[in-house]
């Protein structure tokens, strides 16, 4: 209870003086970082999770490439299952001389089991229920294709042979697309109509769906019932598999974005030892006197305990509140992605907040206060003993303690904490270096200009260890920043560069075999060159050597992958221009002997296979087997279609197929696309242009989002900065106050101070720099493959804002200790 | 009240052992008031830190207030300077961001007084600081942080009070009005008081004076 009081007043003592502000400040912005990811991550999960229940439309689907049986219709009825059928296919939609690419999803009456349709009757209306589905003859459209194709309600549009007037505005259905991707809007048509399209033939890209409803009892029985009689392109859902999926994508997310504010709380946790440091320093002379009045070490120690406790409550609620204001900006930037309306936070990041604050108190602060508790009681009568000792393994090691364990409870898995560990000593021992040398460097400019210049550039290097921490803390925010802000526009700006200016930029698929000959006329007689085109088959891989693939060990989870779904084969005799064969030997043109296999050399690795193995496609329901012949390397970013399996032509020819092609169309000849789509009912027209206008624009968000969250790891640089000018604070005074009584005008001394903190500025903008063209040339040669030229951009604006924003806040936060006159600053000593 | 038997001070320096205290013994009695006298780095505040247990001797023992000071640890000694000790420094020795009423409310908090503020303030009447229990040690005069520093000494009215120096920085006016006010005080509380002091009004003021010289007890005299 005494101790309570005790710490509650001194608290109150030091929160009044001004003691705690620096490193209350910095606990505050590792909080807010933290807790704005927080709550916005449980925001979109919260928003997912709503919907996982509803994410299917039903209790169970049944997915297929193919035609379902309609006995299992009748099954599901004999158990008292409700149903629904829908049929999924992407395919162009035209009004007028203006064609989009849409999602169609046709549905059947009793869509959906599960969950309900949200329209509007107008584009931006209120929305309201609907009443079953749209009639036939009619559509219900997506914003995003009424915006596309400039429509309201009441127009019409056609799809393939059928003209359809949309009637509402769909706002919302439970199973749609979850994701951050969406490139096709939907259009929702009655599942009666689809005939009438005329687009729909075998061999089309169509995903067929089954639902069904019940109790979980009846659900369970069907499951049992039907699954031993699926065929491998038939695959169940149920509610729980959906959930698993969304789970596992948000929390990818989370850790993504709390790792990203992970750099924020080390900053601001090493500004916290700082001013922890100071405080303990300051406060020596006062334990002592505490002591000497009676005092215990153990009530010394329990008093600065709970004061961080306070510590750790006050900035908890003050770094959550402000980290739940904060997390708005990012709901803002995600707003246009995300796609769905976000559910309120819960209070699950308050403990985040929490644990946030303990953990930069407990590892960074608490060590710098516990060790003042040993100041011996006769520092009152000998001011010359020096502060307790404290060992660095002990505070280095409490500190990276602390930290892993809070990546610890963020990632959840030691081994990604091994990698992230290696990550951050790496860049610390990388970014200290540099920061080391750049100082090292600063002191030959020494003697070169006047006394301001001398007196500035002599304090950064007599505080060398303290100019290196304050370099990087604001050198490793700018650099990503700048990597973000700048770097990331030239990679993708120099990639479209590379694409030559004939790539092909619309790509053509379900394309059936006796349209191709038309399409290649037309397209001969519209721009004067027949598109390039091959053959599409799509087939599940059954088998490796005659066993089914449920028993053969892949030899990854990628190869893993390639099993869960529908590949895309295709079948020439001319090797692809971009693929080079590795192994093996290419059949050879004009080939048309017994079935073989060529193979990505890549998947065969994931897959554990060789020249030599034998693999087991089926092919709408029949079983084909071929040894494998040749590996290939593809050159995948050629713009051509390429596939991971080739198979020989011949037997191959008489499988079931469609089409794909891609040309180049000049832009100001695209209004042939709508012809086309005319003349070619079920051809599904893809335009280059617009998935990469999308894409970037996904890419734009995200990155700003990132942006976002590295702002506050500026922000945390900023306290680093202060934490270690308050460091230096009373050292500042004196010498100000020596400079003034031997004649040194104020402008002078604060001249000296303007050059001190622009020169950090500069060299952390140096640093950043040189971080943000490294990475970038890395990324760029070995990620990309690109030749990447710096932009003339990166080098001045690193420099120009380290200088601003550092020089700007250190000579402010200077100034004081520079213009208290110096009688009182030296009465003081 | 207060004895030493056998003290001895030794430290180690680049020069080998250096003796402080050489074989110090004394012996002051209830309310008895003692100069510590002696040319400077004779001793006198290393014999002063180790009566008051702020520092620990080589050899021998000490006893305050009966009990064996020397047998304690540090935080036994603590509590024994919380309940019989109060102290006057050279150097004032405040808590810059405690007002004068905080400073001298300190010991009482640590003893858990609840009305530390009442106590305080009575106290700070007695040294004629009424007017300026809310300012800062900044705002007072180098006499007027003396007279907290006493304040705080006796607000808990302390059997033993140690002064170092206490009127050493402050001019010599100054100096004679606190020595004035330490010493009514003492009267009045019926103290036993051990200064040390470079001043000779200051000693004369005290019941006896011990010198102390190179480490050992020189003469030990009464004041007529």
């Amino acid at each position: 209870m005494k101790v309570l009081g005790f710490a509650l007043r001194a608290f109150r003592r030091d929160l009044r003086a001004g003691e705690l502000s620096i490193l209350l400040a910095a606990i505050i912005v590792a909080v807010t970082a933290m807790t704005a990811v927080g709550f916005f991550t449980d925001r979109v999960g919260g928003a997912m999770k709503d919907q996982a229940s509803q994410v299917l439309a039903a209790d169970l689907v049944l997915r297929s490439a193919g035609p379902i049986s309609p006995g299992y219709l009748s099954e599901a009825r004999g158990l008292g299952l409700e149903f629904a059928e829908t049929l999924a296919f992407p395919t162009v939609v035209v009004s007028g001389e203006q064609t989009t690419l849409a999602a169609i999803d046709a549905v059947s009456d009793t869509y959906p089991l599960r969950g309900q349709l949200t329209v509007a009757d107008t584009l931006f209306g209120n929305g309201r229920p609907a009443t079953g589905i749209p009639a036939r003859g009619e559509a219900w459209a997506e914003p995003g294709l009424l915006g596309r194709l400039g429509l309201e309600v009441g127009a019409s549009v056609s799809v393939g042979e059928r003209s359809l007037v949309i009637t509402r505005v769909l706002q919302y259905k439970p199973d749609q697309n979850i994701g951050f991707i969406n490139l096709a809007p939907g259009l929702m048509v009655n599942l009666a109509d689809v005939p009438s399209f005329g687009v729909v033939k075998p061999g089309s890209r169509v995903t067929y769906n089954q639902m069904y409803a019940g109790s979980d009892a009846q659900i369970a029985e069907f499951r049992a019932q039907i699954k031993p009689r699926l065929r491998p392109d038939e695959a169940l859902r149920g509610r729980e598999d959906a959930g698993e999926q969304i789970n596992a994508a948000i929390d990818r997310a989370q850790r993504f974005l709390t790792l990203a504010s992970l750099v924020t709380v080390i900053l601001a946790a090493v500004a916290a030892a700082m001013a922890a440091r100071r405080y303990a320093l300051r406060h020596l002379d006062n334990i002592a006197l505490l002591k000497t009045l009676g005092a215990t070490q153990a009530f010394v120690i329990a008093v600065t305990v709970t004061e961080l406790g306070f510590v750790i409550a006050l900035t908890s609620v003050i770094g959550v509140l402000l980290g739940y204001g904060a997390q708005y900006g990012l709901a803002v930037i995600a707003a246009e992605f995300v796609g769905f309306v976000l559910p309120p936070a819960s209070g699950r990041p308050f403990l985040l907040g929490v644990l946030t604050a303990a953990t930069v108190v407990v590892g960074f602060a608490l060590p710098h206060l516990l060790s003042i508790g040993t100041t011996p009681p006769l520092r009152v009568l000998r001011k010359d003993l020096p502060p307790p000792r404290l060992s660095a393994a002990l505070t280095y090691g409490v500190a990276l303690a602390a930290i892993g364990a809070l990546v610890l409870v963020i990632v959840r898995d030691p081994l990604l904490l091994g990698l992230i560990a290696g990550g951050v000593v790496g860049t610390a021992i990388v970014a200290f270096g540099l920061g080391w040398l750049l100082v090292r460097a600063l002191s030959r400019f020494r003697g070169a200009a006047g006394i301001a210049w001398r007196y500035g550039l002599a304090n950064i290097a007599r505080r060398g260890g303290e100019s290196v921490v304050q370099i990087v803390a604001f050198g490793l925010s700018l650099m990503v920043l700048l990597l973000l802000g700048v770097v990331r526009n030239d990679i993708l700006k120099t990639w479209e560069q590379t694409l030559p200016a004939n790539a092909p930029n619309q790509f053509m698929i379900n394309i059936e075999p006796d349209q191709l000959q038309g399409l290649k006329a037309f397209f001969q007689a519209e721009v004067g060159q027949e598109p390039f085109s091959l053959p599409l088959i799509r087939g599940r891989l059954t088998g490796v050597n005659g066993k089914p693939v449920k028993d053969v060990k892949v030899a990854n989870a990628q190869g893993a992958a390639f099993l869960q779904r529908e590949a895309n084969l295709t079948w020439t005799d001319t090797l692809p221009a971009s693929n080079v064969v590795t192994a093996g030997e290419w059949w050879g043109s004009g080939y048309s002997g017994p079935l073989q296999l060529s193979l990505d050399a890549e998947l065969a690795t994931n897959l554990g296979v060789k020249v030599g193995d034998s693999l087991t496609f089926n092919v709408a329901g029949e079983d084909i087997r071929a040894p494998i012949t040749s590996l290939r390397v593809i050159e995948w970013d050629s713009f051509q279609p390429n596939f991971y399996v080739v198979l020989s032509p011949g037997v191959a020819a008489d499988l079931p197929q469609t089409y794909l092609a891609s040309a180049y169309v000049p832009r100001d000849r695209v209004e042939m696309l709508s012809r086309l789509v005319r003349q070619f009912p079920g051809v599904t027209v893809l335009d280059l242009e617009v998935i990469l206008s999308q894409v970037r624009s996904v890419i734009d968000k995200a990155s700003m989002a990132v942006q976002y969250v590295f702002l506050f790891t500026l922000l945390a640089g900023i306290v680093v900065l202060l934490a270690a000018i308050q460091l230096t604070r009373d050292e500042r005074r004196f010498e100000s106050a020596i400079l003034h009584t031997l004649g040194a005008a104020r402008r002078k001394i604060l001249q000296g101070v303007a050059v001190e903190f622009v020169t950090l500025g500069s060299l952390a903008g140096v640093l950043a720099a040189v971080g943000a063209t490294l990475l970038g040339w890395g990324l760029a040669t070995y990620a990309f493959k690109l030749d990447y030229t710096v932009s003339a951009l990166l080098w001045p604006l690193g420099l120009v804002t380290g200088a601003l924003i550092v020089g700007i806040t250190g000579t402010l936060a200077t100034r004081k200790a520079v213009n208290e006159p110096p009688v009182a600053v030296l009465r003081d000593r | 009240m207060l004895r030493a038997a056998g003290l001895t001070k030794q430290v180690s320096s680049p020069e080998g052992i250096l003796t402080i205290l050489d074989d110090v013994s004394l012996n002051i009695g209830r309310g008895e008031s003692v100069a510590l006298v002696g040319p400077s780095g004779a001793g006198k505040t290393t014999l002063l830190a180790i009566l008051a247990g702020l520092d620990q001797p080589t050899r021998g023992k000490v006893w305050l207030c009966g009990e064996e000071l020397t047998a304690m640890d540090e935080d036994g000694r603590a509590l024994l300077r919380a309940r019989r000790v109060g102290f006057v420094f050279q150097s004032f020795h405040l808590i810059q961001s405690l007002t004068a009423l905080e400073n001298v409310m300190l010991p009482l908090e640590l003893a858990g007084e609840t009305r530390a503020a009442v106590v305080a303030r009575e106290t700070l009447a007695n040294v004629g600081l009424s007017a300026r229990v809310g300012h800062y040690p900044k705002q007072l005069s180098g006499g007027e942080q003396q007279r907290v520093a006493i304040a705080r000494a006796f607000v808990m009215r302390p059997e033993v009070l140690f002064a170092d120096e206490p009127t050493g920085n402050l001019d010599s006016a100054t100096g004679d009005r606190i020595g004035r006010l330490l010493f009514d005080l003492n009267a009045e509380a019926k103290t036993t008081l051990v200064l040390v002091t470079h001043e000779r009004d200051l000693a004369a003021r005290c019941d006896r004076t011990i010198r102390i010289d190179a480490g050992k007890v020189e003469a030990s005299e009464a004041v007529a």
